[in-house]
């Protein structure tokens, strides 16, 4: 990924293989939202390149943006970021609506993803009747059901309690594991070493960039 | 294809969303509702006004004759001055043109009998003209006419009252009545929406009552009307034509305000014009203004629907919405509700002007209608303006950066 000049992000240049499971860490001021919107099209750099999927992300408008993040990225949120009024399945199934894939399909797309995230019997229940790492499950397979490039993960713990936080993060190594490309932002150290690579920013610059040895969220979780 | 997903998914956002549902549809039914009741009320009062004000015809000029109070061309003051039989002739002679109708008005009271039944009304001995200058609707029979003055027949046309007081339920026509000492045949009865009194007149041939009153030639009062088109400055030009032809004649003083009153409708219809004009700028601002509140309150509800919404939109265009596709979903689902709640409105509103229609006539307000075209337009102005008020936040929903719109607060 290219490099970019900005008043927060001074020089970033990285590169993300396919598969590679990546935490962005650092202090708050650090820059890390400003690169996760940036990859997530939900910011443009003023300098520099960004390649995706061998596709220059350049010149976007909302509209071709929104395309592009319907077609190449999932998103999972710090607030989960649900929509309150629908069920879990609906929720699922937002972004193949967006797609325009027919209702039958989408639904059953959606109750597969559900089923991988452990929460199919939940289906029909609405956020507010779900625990924090149900609806960031529920999150997760939202973000999956569009089969993006991407999954890009924004404190996906930060409002979970230690265990919730290390079951949200053996599924995202599960997911991972079947070959999905995943950034985690993250703050927090235990989270980050789940992670394959650890890129610390500080102050808009890189200063650390390594691979680290696995911890597998699966041995903390009973 | 993709737009019956569409529609479905926009059902189920109203369904799930009653209450902003129910707000933002209240809001354009109560416009809609209250529109309706005003300009309907307020047409109602304009009906009561027409029906006081214009019932009888405005193109007529009355004259009265009175005494002098100048002496002129060697006659005293304080002659009295009639109108006779040939005053009626030379105003046909001589505004030929200029006149459409002349009738004589003589009045009398006087007790009328038919079997057990009396009653003292007032008699008007007329022309056949005079229809046209109360604007009498027949309901059976006829009016007087030609061959009656000519054969000063004894015949009577009886208003719907005087029907109603003296033969019950029974038909009067062909029946004989006596009025003073005479018996006289009727051959209509008439109805008035000048009122309850307009409705106790007897008309009988003016030949007739000069027969019974000696074979005399007195008309009394003479009433003239002209054509319409003569307009408002002609109507004033004929009557002091009149006047000046008349005071020639009679030998009055040409400076004597007595003698002879006239008495031009011509100018009451004006007046009366001039305030139904006002009645109707009323009605409408009325009506007006109603509207503009409809319209700010479904733009504010828009604006607090959009802005409560902002999150869901950005998490939305997170997912791949695009902002045509947030701005069309936002449109959609107004217009929808405010085209079914206005719907609603208009029914509910019509409903309830039809069922208190009549009861309302007590408080000078006759047959409240508003005309459906008016009705239906309403109704779309607010729609309408329910989406440009919903477009303006949701194009700024939709150009806002999701992340934006997805930052915890």
């Amino acid at each position: 990924m290219g490099s970019s000049s900005l008043h927060v992000l001074k020089g970033i240049n990285f590169n993300v293989e396919e598969g590679e499971l990546v935490a962005i860490m650092g202090s708050s001021g650090s820059g890390k939202s400003t690169l996760l919107n940036i990859l997530g099209m939900l910011d443009t750099a003023e300098e520099g390149d960004y390649i995706l999927d061998d596709v220059p992300i350049k010149d976007l408008n909302e509209t071709k943006a929104a395309k592009y993040r319907n077609k190449f990225l999932g998103f999972v949120f710090q607030s989960f970021n649900l929509i309150n009024y629908k069920t879990a399945l609906e929720n699922v199934s937002l972004p193949l609506y967006y797609q325009g894939i027919p209702r039958k399909e989408r639904q059953q797309e959606a109750l597969d993803y559900l089923e991988k995230v452990g929460l199919k019997d939940w289906a029909t229940h609405l956020p507010s009747e779900l625990s924090g790492g149900q609806k960031q499950r529920v999150a997760i397979a939202r973000a999956l059901a569009s089969k993006p490039k991407v999954l890009l993960a924004d404190e996906p713990t930060g409002a979970l309690d230690t265990t919730t936080s290390y079951e949200v993060m053996d599924l995202i190594q599960k997911i991972n594991h079947e070959g999905k490309t995943i950034l985690v932002v993250t703050h927090e150290l235990d989270i980050a070493q789940m992670c394959k690579r650890i890129v610390l920013l500080k102050d808009g610059v890189i200063i650390e960039d390594k691979k680290v040895e696995q911890v597998l969220a699966s041995s903390y979780v009973q | 294809m993709f737009n019956r997903d569409r529609w479905r998914e926009i059902f189920e956002t109203i369904s799930k969303n009653k209450l902003r549902t129910f707000l933002s549809g209240f809001t354009v039914a109560l416009g809609i509702f209250i529109f309706i009741i005003l300009f309907g009320l307020g047409n109602g009062l304009k009906n009561s006004f027409q029906e006081f004000f214009l019932d009888d015809a405005s193109n007529a000029i009355f004259m009265y004759p009175g005494k002098t109070s100048m002496p002129y061309k060697g006659f005293k003051a304080n002659r009295r001055i009639e109108f006779d039989n040939e005053d009626l002739e030379d105003i046909q002679t001589n505004f030929p043109l200029l006149i459409e109708y002349t009738t004589p008005r003589i009045s009398r009271s006087g007790l009328t009998r038919y079997k057990g039944e009396n009653n003292t009304y007032t008699t008007r001995a007329i022309a056949p003209g005079y229809q046209f200058v109360e604007k009498t609707i027949l309901m059976k029979g006829r009016f007087i006419n030609q061959s009656d003055l000519n054969k000063k027949a004894k015949h009577a046309v009886i208003g719907r009252l005087v029907a109603k007081d003296l033969f019950k339920n029974e038909d009067p026509l062909g029946k004989y009545i006596d009025i003073g000492s005479s018996v006289y045949k009727i051959v209509g009865v008439f109805q008035d929406d000048g009122g309850d009194r307009e409705e106790r007149y007897i008309y009988i041939p003016y030949t007739t009552r000069q027969l019974l009153e000696k074979g005399n030639d007195k008309v009394d009062q003479i009433i003239v009307t002209f054509p319409k088109e003569l307009g408002h400055v002609g109507a004033l030009a004929l009557e002091s034509s009149l006047k000046k032809y008349f005071k020639d004649k009679k030998s009055i003083d040409p400076q004597d305000p007595n003698g002879i009153y006239f008495q031009n409708l011509t100018d009451d219809l004006k007046q009366s014009q001039q305030f139904a004009v006002v009645l109707q700028l009323i009605v409408s601002f009325v009506g007006l203004g109603t509207l503009i509140a409809g319209i700010i309150g479904i733009s504010n509800i828009m604006v607090f629907v959009v802005k409560e919404r902002t999150k869901e939109l950005g998490i939305r265009k997170a997912l791949g919405a695009t902002p045509r596709s947030v701005i069309q979903m936002i449109l959609q689902e107004s217009i929808f509700i405010t085209a079914i709640s206005g719907y609603f409105g208009l029914l509910f509103g019509v409903f309830v002007l039809e069922s208190i229609g009549l009861k309302l006539e007590d408080y000078f307000i006759k047959n409240p209608f508003i005309d459906i075209g008016t009705a239906i337009t309403a109704t779309i102005v607010l729609i309408i303006f329910g989406a440009v008020a919903g477009y303006i936040p949701a194009k700024r929903a939709a150009r806002i950066k999701p992340i934006v719109a997805l930052r915890d607060e």
